[in-house]
């Protein structure tokens, strides 16, 4: 490694020369991460483009970012979870839930507003996470297990609330469908919300106290409580916000789909943690960004809808997300490893 | 310096505290004045981190009162006591490895510009001027994983120093640290004292109590036994209120044979952090490989052991060449390995005593189905406790219940039931008390005496001097000296250790 020849010389004395140089691998490292599954969505479109130019057309696209939409929306919230080493798997049911919800109510009520819709399936999703969080924090129950519960109660509360009905779109007023079908300035609505809510989660991640504490909590749980970090409370409303959104993710589910029963969404709990994995956020929690995550839910998606295109036997397509998972995994860990090794060498040299 | 007039900044009365059954701190009485720098000092398990854990709202006292400035308080968490103006420096650095040293460092305090949002400028402005208070080169932008502990110790500091405490309790500070960085922490505890805070420093290097505290609190068995000023108190006064008897010469290393060399290490080099490593270790011998923190000595014994690949070189034990970067191949070949971080190296802290002890041997007590004998697995436990005069409760009790001399024991019982022929050490002293201090240096001498070659790690240079027959010394990745013992003394290996000087035996 050069990184010291890399450093202008004679600019600020050797002091500001490490830390730039620090500093720049930090950054490269950090921006490889996002960038690297960048890279790989775009190998994938164009590889896919070449053998099937029909991929890249309007409608076409069009289906790539409405895929996408509810998985990055759902990404977000498992990432709020994850970063604080724990992990929600009972989204799915909490989807189906809010979703069967969402669909009876505009059935029955057909004039209900439907921000209140959305604010009701929200707050569905936030009690069941309040619940996961409440057992996780104050019942002592790792995560994988109380999530892994509810995620089976969740699902049988739903077949007992539905009782074999299903929702069906021409009972649902045009102006819902709308937010699954339309477009504002040609963009599907549903990204737009996406966008909208990963960058909100995104800059609460990245600038705000409690945001930051949720990364301190994964990282190191003794030193965040030392550090006078609740973190209880903050792993609790991670959990919170994640069924939050989930419960926004089930009322967008059925305004683009229409029809909903008690499947609504079933498996959709492994998807959702494998985008937000080869997004870049790590299992161990501490590392990792929405932004990724959401990239994630894009790339998963693509993956599938070019593997269609291709005509590529559905069973290839669950190994093909397996093995993408894998080297995601296999990625982030090799990068890991060079930059601690990287970060070694550099306080070997400054002791020197 | 000390008003004593001053109504205490923060003081214990008769404070108790239990674990269950064990009795942690059964009279903790001290007060610590606004501009007062008090030691505490104690053997390990005399309850002193346990005395900071209350002072520092990690844990509730059963009885006794706490006050602030006169008054009696309860912290419920450590942002009680943070609130109150108490910052601590716990033993263990508890630092978040993902995150970048401004961050760690602001934690729960980032300082927050408009809608609440965090000024992340300032955050680093602050880092940054808090590391150039402390005169040390860190980037405050970069991620504390892969700092070595004296730099994580640094952060610590930092972050301690980063809100105007009006108490600084610092728990063994300076056990990872050089002397440039200690005299650096000295500096800033002057300052800190001028302003009228008060400081409470807990430290086994005797030398830097007496060289910065005007008074001393001394523990013994949960209670506090003196409390005196240290103008009025000798070294020796001092180790015998702590011990609560005379100690034998601290380092018993006996002259032995020297033997056949059982480990030698030729041109041995890791890219980056050392190079050119060559030397040998004979049957009967201790070999002290000294240096300055960060000089690449613990590397070298990675290396060796074969946990790090090595990128040039080679090690041979008793004549045989190990293969590179294979641990297995290196026990086989009767190599045994105490690592300088027991907590996280050396032991399971979950396990069991028994479990701790038996875990390098468990192909040997294996039966010829497959199964680990249960009674074969005591009795070699119960063995290895004797030897060692090992301090336990049960055998069956999680290791993290032992005091730090004790949880070095059962390391060392770990490693020596291989019947190794190459013993490395790695600051085998770091955080134990004075009395289980000698224990393990006559252990390690009788070890030699019967004909084990052993390399020892250590900063500690009176434990240097005493205990090794030969003194390899390292500064910046390379050997700078080589010094016997005759000839040893502290100027020459800090000439070495700090590259003023190369050093021919």
């Amino acid at each position: 490694m050069s990184a010291q020849a890399e450093a202008p010389a004679g600019v600020g004395g050797p002091d500001a020369e490490s830390g730039a140089q620090a500093r720049r691998l930090t950054d490269v490292v950090f921006r490889v991460r996002e960038l690297g599954i960048v890279g790989a969505l775009a190998l994938l479109i164009a590889v896919t483009a070449i053998m099937e130019p029909r991929f890249l057309n309007a409608d076409s696209l069009r289906n790539l970012a409405l895929n996408a939409s509810i998985f990055a929306i759902l990404a977000a919230g498992q990432t709020l979870v994850l970063i604080t080493r724990n992990v929600d798997l009972s989204v799915s049911s909490v989807l189906a839930l809010s979703a069967f919800m969402a669909g009876t109510l505009l059935s029955n009520h057909p004039s209900l507003p439907i921000p209140v819709v959305i604010l009701l399936g929200m707050g569905l999703g936030a009690a069941a996470g309040a619940l996961n969080g409440w057992l996780v924090t104050f019942g002592k129950v790792p995560a994988l297990v109380v999530t892994l519960g509810t995620l089976y109660a969740l699902r049988g509360l739903a077949f007992l609330w539905t009782d074999g009905r299903q929702v069906n779109a021409e009972t649902l007023p045009d102006r819902f469908l709308n937010i699954g079908t339309g477009s504002i300035l040609g963009v599907p609505t549903l990204a737009v919300i996406a966008l909208v809510v990963v960058l909100i989660v995104g800059q609460y991640l990245r600038d705000f106290r409690s945001g930051r504490e949720l990364y301190a909590i994964g990282s190191s749980p003794e030193a965040a409580r030392l550090a006078g970090v609740r973190t209880d409370r903050r792993v609790w409303s991670a959990f919170v916000m994640a069924g939050a959104l989930a419960g926004l993710g089930g009322v967008l589910f059925t305004a683009r789909f229409g029809t909903v029963d008690a499947t609504a969404g079933t498996g959709y709990e492994f998807t959702v943690i494998a985008a937000a994995v080869v997004g870049g956020v790590t299992i161990n929690g501490g590392v990792g960004t929405v932004y990724g995550a959401a990239i994630g839910a894009v790339l998963l998606g693509t993956i599938t809808s070019s593997l269609i295109v291709l005509k590529v036997d559905a069973f290839w397509q669950q190994a093909a997300i397996g093995t993408l998972l894998i080297a995601a995994i296999a990625f982030d860990r090799w990068i890991g490893l060079r930059l601690d090794a990287a970060l070694r060498q550099r306080s070997a040299r400054r002791a020197g | 310096m000390i008003d004593h007039e001053a109504t205490p900044l923060l003081a214990l009365d008769h404070a108790e505290k239990s674990y269950g059954a064990v009795r942690a701190l059964t009279n903790g009485t001290l007060a610590i004045r606004p501009g007062e720098v008090r030691a505490l000092v104690g053997e390990n398990g005399a309850g002193k981190s346990t005395l900071v854990k209350v002072l520092g709202g990690v844990t509730q006292l059963d009885a006794g009162a706490l006050l602030v400035d006169g008054e009696e308080v309860a912290f419920h968490n450590p942002t009680d006591a943070r609130d109150a103006g108490i910052a601590v420096i716990f033993q263990e650095p508890t630092l978040f490895p993902d995150l970048s040293v401004a961050e760690n460092i602001a934690m729960g305090r980032h300082p927050l510009g408009a809608a609440r949002r965090i000024d992340r400028k300032a955050m680093h402005r602050e880092a940054a001027e808090l590391l150039k208070r402390l005169g040390v080169r860190l980037d405050a932008d970069r991620p504390v994983r892969g700092l070595s502990i004296a730099d994580q110790q640094v952060v610590e500091i930092a972050k301690a120093l980063s809100f105007e405490a009006r108490v600084l309790i610092m728990d063994e500070p300076t056990a990872a640290l050089s002397g440039p960085e200690v005299a650096r922490l000295f500096g800033v505890v002057r300052t800190l004292q001028e302003r009228g805070a008060g400081i409470l420093f807990i430290s086994h290097r005797l030398e830097e109590v007496f060289a910065i505290c005007e008074t001393v609190t001394v523990m013994r068995d949960g209670a506090v036994v003196s409390d005196e000023r240290t103008a009025d108190l000798t070294e020796d006064e001092l180790v015998r209120r702590m011990v609560g008897r005379d100690l034998d010469a601290l380092f018993p290393k006996t002259v032995a044979e020297l033997g056949a060399p059982l480990l030698s290490v030729q041109r041995l080099t890791r890219e980056g952090v050392f190079t050119d490593v060559s030397f040998e270790v004979h049957a009967g011998e201790i070999v002290a490989l000294a240096g300055l923190v960060g000089a690449g000595r613990s590397e070298v014994a990675r290396v060796i052991f074969g946990i790090d690949k090595a990128d040039g070189g080679h090690v041979e034990v008793a004549g045989r060449q190990l293969p590179n970067g294979r641990p297995t191949a290196a026990m086989a070949a009767g190599l045994a390995f105490v690592p300088e971080d027991r907590r996280q190296q050396g032991l399971v802290m979950d396990l069991s005593i028994k479990r701790n002890a038996t875990l390098t041997s468990l192909a040997r007590l294996t039966s010829r189905v497959g199964l680990i004998g249960g009674k074969a697995e005591r009795l070699l436990a119960e063995d290895w406790a004797k030897r060692l005069q090992l301090k336990f409760h049960s055998l069956n009790d999680s290791v993290g219940t032992l005091s730090g001399g004790n949880q070095q024991k059962v390391v060392l019982a770990k490693w020596l039931s291989t019947e190794p022929k190459v013993l490395i050490v790695d600051e085998p002293t770091r955080g134990i008390d004075v009395g289980t201090k000698s224990e393990v240096h006559r252990l390690l001498s009788d070890l030699a005496g019967q004909g084990l070659a052993i390399l020892m790690i250590s900063s500690e240079l009176p434990e240097v001097l005493g205990m090794a027959d030969r003194v390899m010394v390292m500064h910046e990745g390379r050997i700078t000296g080589e010094i016997p013992r005759a000839e040893a003394d502290e100027e020459r290996i800090m000439r070495a250790a700090t590259g003023r000087a190369q050093v021919a035996a």
